[in-house]
């Protein structure tokens, strides 16, 4: 059908590629449509024939680029993969749940969903648009996981296997179950309310029968005793626990005054006499699952974003097998088997080399700046990355028994070691919990003296005038709305705890390689003229070293001119031909061993952290540079503001100690507080040593850092940083550079400040209710008006509390 | 005024079948993804493919 319309292509696509839009190349510019390469004619044609043209047309996608990966996902059908993510349903279908780049929009939504129209086999693909995940049935004898990817892969969205999905699972019906109470309970409460309101209004002129009134009594009694058996179970539980294990917390008082007031109502509807608060009861119930809902909610959203970030990380690996490379998922790899390691991939086992020189650049396991050469018969280790050429690896160790594998072993394990921080809402609940049994007990013993009705209605009101309702509203509802506004401004913070930890002033350990600088070679120093500069970019265009790569992102837009014959030399630079001229780009030692050096450019430079790199041409060398890994441009202003409110700051570094001295000096460190050359088991020795004496945070962006993270009182990962890391961090910073750390310390401060304040509102309530009840001035009624009051308060104080917002 | 005797439980069983009509979404999974859904109306059908094209290779 819309074939023939459609390819009546717009203007454009004289010049842009009908499917992606990048350039069409002037060999392929006669066609109509025309497109860049065979792949985007093969997405245009299969979006033709099941009748999907109109994705051409969605409004959304004119102005972005589709950039397909081109990659297989042949790993997607393994066997391993198979075994790990997909699950086959009752009626034969397999299934899985994929997490895709770059789903933003309504037709989004449209594109994704009609995935089995044009993958036979595939029957259904459902989007959650929020999350950016698609849920694939399809059936396993006519088509396979792979075709889907690669049907996905063409329109733009990278496909990647979801790994929270068991624990999404888990979420989910703990989240059904949350709500299903919430519904129940809310709608007890509105019933039981409506009841109420026939009641009180009873009390005016004119009255009500008697016979009604006791009528919507029972009626109260029985419509609220489900919520109390259902919906309120969880505070029963808890109460029952919390005796059993002897710590008060929140939940006793809660159950004590459901189960009080309940029991006094029952009794007086039995003598058909006094007063019943039924309506408080379901209320109660109904406001306080609202809470604690919202409060995991919020939690759980930035564990979330966490755990999306893990599915973006490889896990493939390239198997050679009698000389043919397939793509295998990294947990098929066994000892013995050869992978083919492209430059610019990471390494996904330890093994050794058997074939190719090239470097290993090893900041993520290692902390180190500089890329380490690597030949035949050297050792390499899974998380590292692959820079200058290919290698082929033989598999030592994979999986968990690989030194990745047992730092992530570590992380959990200190992760689980760490001691339990004790809230000081919860303690100071404790003793709250305490102090009102007393005051109960007291009021009770002072009137019933008088009479055994009126003792019983003071104490039912003083125990429902220190409902704890607010006291437990203020800490969730100030964490809640912190943690909010915190994800808003790119602060990910897993657990309300972290931010009563960083509230104060404490010791601070921060890595030196990826955190405190950009963790990538970037250009510092140039001597040297400027048509050195495009030679030099002739050569190292041809490259991927790292140190091309900086050279090349210092100088972008530069007029570079064709350079032929290039060669590289692993450890040493490159050589080749441009504009006629012999042209050398590398190391003093191997370009001083090739040319003279008559104005001594070649002598060891001033900055122990950079890498000097020689350009010679024609025999002489011209021009020098000094590339190294640069300081974040916020990093020195970031540690000044943290140094100023008090902390003390720490370097713990990986990377050679010249290097880490240089770098803490740059920053204000004292020499003591800097080291160096730390493994990543060091670090977890150094940050547990701290941990013993007092608070300690840690921030890192690798995996060397991430036992540290786990061990620290609170972890902090930043942005870049490796997936174990981001696992054991309770902080992860997803806006670059380091300010957001200043951001996270100031907000948290101002966060315990508004709990403090908001604990210090409901006590005062509280106070002045005890004081009142135990007068016998107030009764049960105005008691249980004066608790949704206070209530009132402590919300609007938390949600009026400058906690994360772009004015602090 | 006696039809309350009668009305007030009718009254109950209409809030007992909307819970109960409530549980069953919630357990279900109605409430599972509150985003995407609202989306789908909006798309409108395509006409049927006439042939079953190949998937990409």
């Amino acid at each position: 059908m819309a074939v023939t319309e459609a390819a009546a292509p717009p203007a454009r696509t004289e010049l842009e590629c009908a499917h992606c839009g990048l350039p069409v190349p002037p060999a392929l510019r006669g066609d109509d449509p025309a497109f860049c390469c065979s792949g985007c004619r093969v997405a245009w044609d299969v979006l033709h024939e099941s009748g999907l043209a109109r994705y051409y047309d969605l409004a959304e996608r004119r102005n972005l680029r589709v950039e397909p990966s081109g990659r297989r996902f042949e790993e997607f059908d393994h066997p391993a993969f198979q075994a790990l993510w997909v699950r086959t349903r009752v009626d034969g279908l397999a299934e899985t749940e994929l997490y895709l780049e770059g789903v933003h929009c309504a037709s989004c939504v449209w594109l994704v969903e009609r995935t089995p129209l044009a993958v036979p086999g595939v029957a259904s693909a459902e989007l959650d648009l929020a999350r950016g995940l698609v849920q694939i049935a399809w059936d396993p004898g006519q088509a396979t996981l792979s075709q889907a990817a690669r049907f996905l892969d063409t329109l733009g969205y990278r496909p990647h296997p979801f790994r929270g999905a068991r624990a999404d699972r888990m979420r989910r019906t703990e989240d059904r179950a949350s709500l299903v109470r919430i519904g129940v309970a809310g709608a007890i409460a509105i019933n039981v309310m409506l009841a109420a309101i026939a009641i009180y209004s009873g009390w005016g002129p004119g009255g009500m029968a008697p016979a009604f009134t006791r009528f919507f009594r029972w009626v109260s009694m029985i419509v609220t005793l489900p919520a109390m058996l259902f919906p309120g179970r969880p505070f029963f539980r808890g109460a029952l626990s919390s005796l059993r294990t002897r710590v008060l917390h929140m939940d006793v008082p809660i159950a004590l005054a459901l189960s009080g007031a309940y029991v006094h109502g029952v009794v007086n509807v039995l003598r058909g006499s006094g007063p019943v608060y039924f309506d408080g009861v379901a209320t109660l119930i109904f406001l306080l699952l609202c809470g604690r809902f919202l409060q995991t909610r919020a939690q759980r959203a930035a564990v979330d974003s966490a755990e999306l970030l893990h599915s973006l990380s490889p896990a493939i690996a390239r198997v050679v097998e009698d000389d043919v490379v397939r793509e295998v998922p990294a947990e098929a790899l066994v000892p013995g088997m050869v992978v083919d390691v492209r430059d610019g991939d990471a390494l996904a086992c330890d093994g050794v080399v058997l074939e190719g020189r090239s470097e290993i650049d090893r900041a993520l396991l290692t902390g180190e700046s500089l890329p380490q050469p690597v030949s035949p018969g050297d050792e390499v280790f899974a998380g590292t990355v692959n820079r200058g050429a290919s290698l082929r690896v033989r598999v030592e160790r994979a999986g968990e028994d690989s030194r990745m594998g047992h730092i992530l072993r570590e992380v959990e394990r200190s992760a689980s070691r760490r001691a339990p921080v004790v809230r000081a809402a919860d303690s100071l609940a404790g003793r709250f919990v305490a102090v009102v049994l007393v005051l109960a007990a007291l009021t009770w013993w002072r009137w019933h003296f008088v009479s055994a009705n009126r003792a019983f209605d003071n104490t039912i009101a003083l125990m429902i005038a220190t409902c704890p309702c607010a006291l437990a509203l203020a800490t969730p509802l100030a964490i809640t709305v912190a943690i909010g506004r915190a994800a808003r401004r790119g602060i990910l913070v897993k657990g309300g705890d972290a931010l009563e930890a960083l509230s104060k002033p404490a010791t601070l350990v921060l890595d030196k390689t990826g955190t405190l600088t950009e963790g990538r070679i970037e250009l510092a120093e140039w001597t040297g003229s400027d048509a050195a500069r495009r030679w030099t970019l002739a050569l190292e265009r041809h490259s991927s070293h790292p140190i091309a790569t900086g050279l090349l992102a210092a100088w972008p837009g530069l007029d570079v001119p064709p350079a032929t014959d290039v060669h590289a030399t692993t450890g040493g630079g490159l050589e080749g031909r441009v504009e006629g001229r012999h042209v050398l780009v590398g190391s003093p030692a191997w370009v001083g061993a090739r040319a003279r050096d008559p104005r001594g450019l070649g002598a060891p430079g001033a900055d122990p952290t950079l890498t000097p790199v020689l350009v010679a041409v024609d025999g002489e060398v011209v021009a020098r540079a000094g590339l190294g890994d640069t300081l974040r441009p916020d990093a020195a202003d970031t540690l000044a503001r943290l140094r100023a409110s008090g902390w003390a700051l720490r370097l713990l570094s990986g990377d050679s100690p010249a290097v880490v001295a240089a770098v803490g000096t740059r920053l204000g460190f004292a020499p003591k507080e800097c080291r160096g050359s730390a493994s990543p088991e060091d670090k977890l020795a150094e940050i547990e040593a701290l941990a013993r004496s007092g608070r300690v945070v840690m921030v890192g962006d690798g995996v060397n850092d991430a036992a540290a993270i786990a061990a620290a009182t609170v972890g902090v990962g930043v942005k870049g940083g490796a997936e174990a890391c981001l696992s054991a961090a309770d902080v992860f910073l997803s806006r670059p550079g380091l300010a957001p750390l200043a951001e996270l310390v100031s907000g948290a401060g101002r966060t315990m400040r508004a709990i403090r304040v908001g604990i210090a509102v409901s006590i005062l309530y509280n106070v002045l209710g005890v004081a009142l009840a135990f007068g016998g001035v107030i009764n049960p009624l105005i008691a249980a008006f004066m608790m949704p009051v206070s209530s009132l308060t402590v919300v609007l104080i938390a949600w009026r509390s400058r906690t994360f917002d772009e004015r602090a | 005024m006696a039809v309350m005797y009668i009305l007030l439980p009718v009254a109950l069983l209409v809030v007992l079948a909307a819970v109960v009509a409530y549980v069953w979404a919630a357990r279900t999974g109605q409430f599972d993804d509150t985003t995407t859904p609202s989306i789908r109306p909006l798309i409108e059908d395509d006409e049927a493919p006439k042939d079953r094209p190949q998937p990409p290779r």
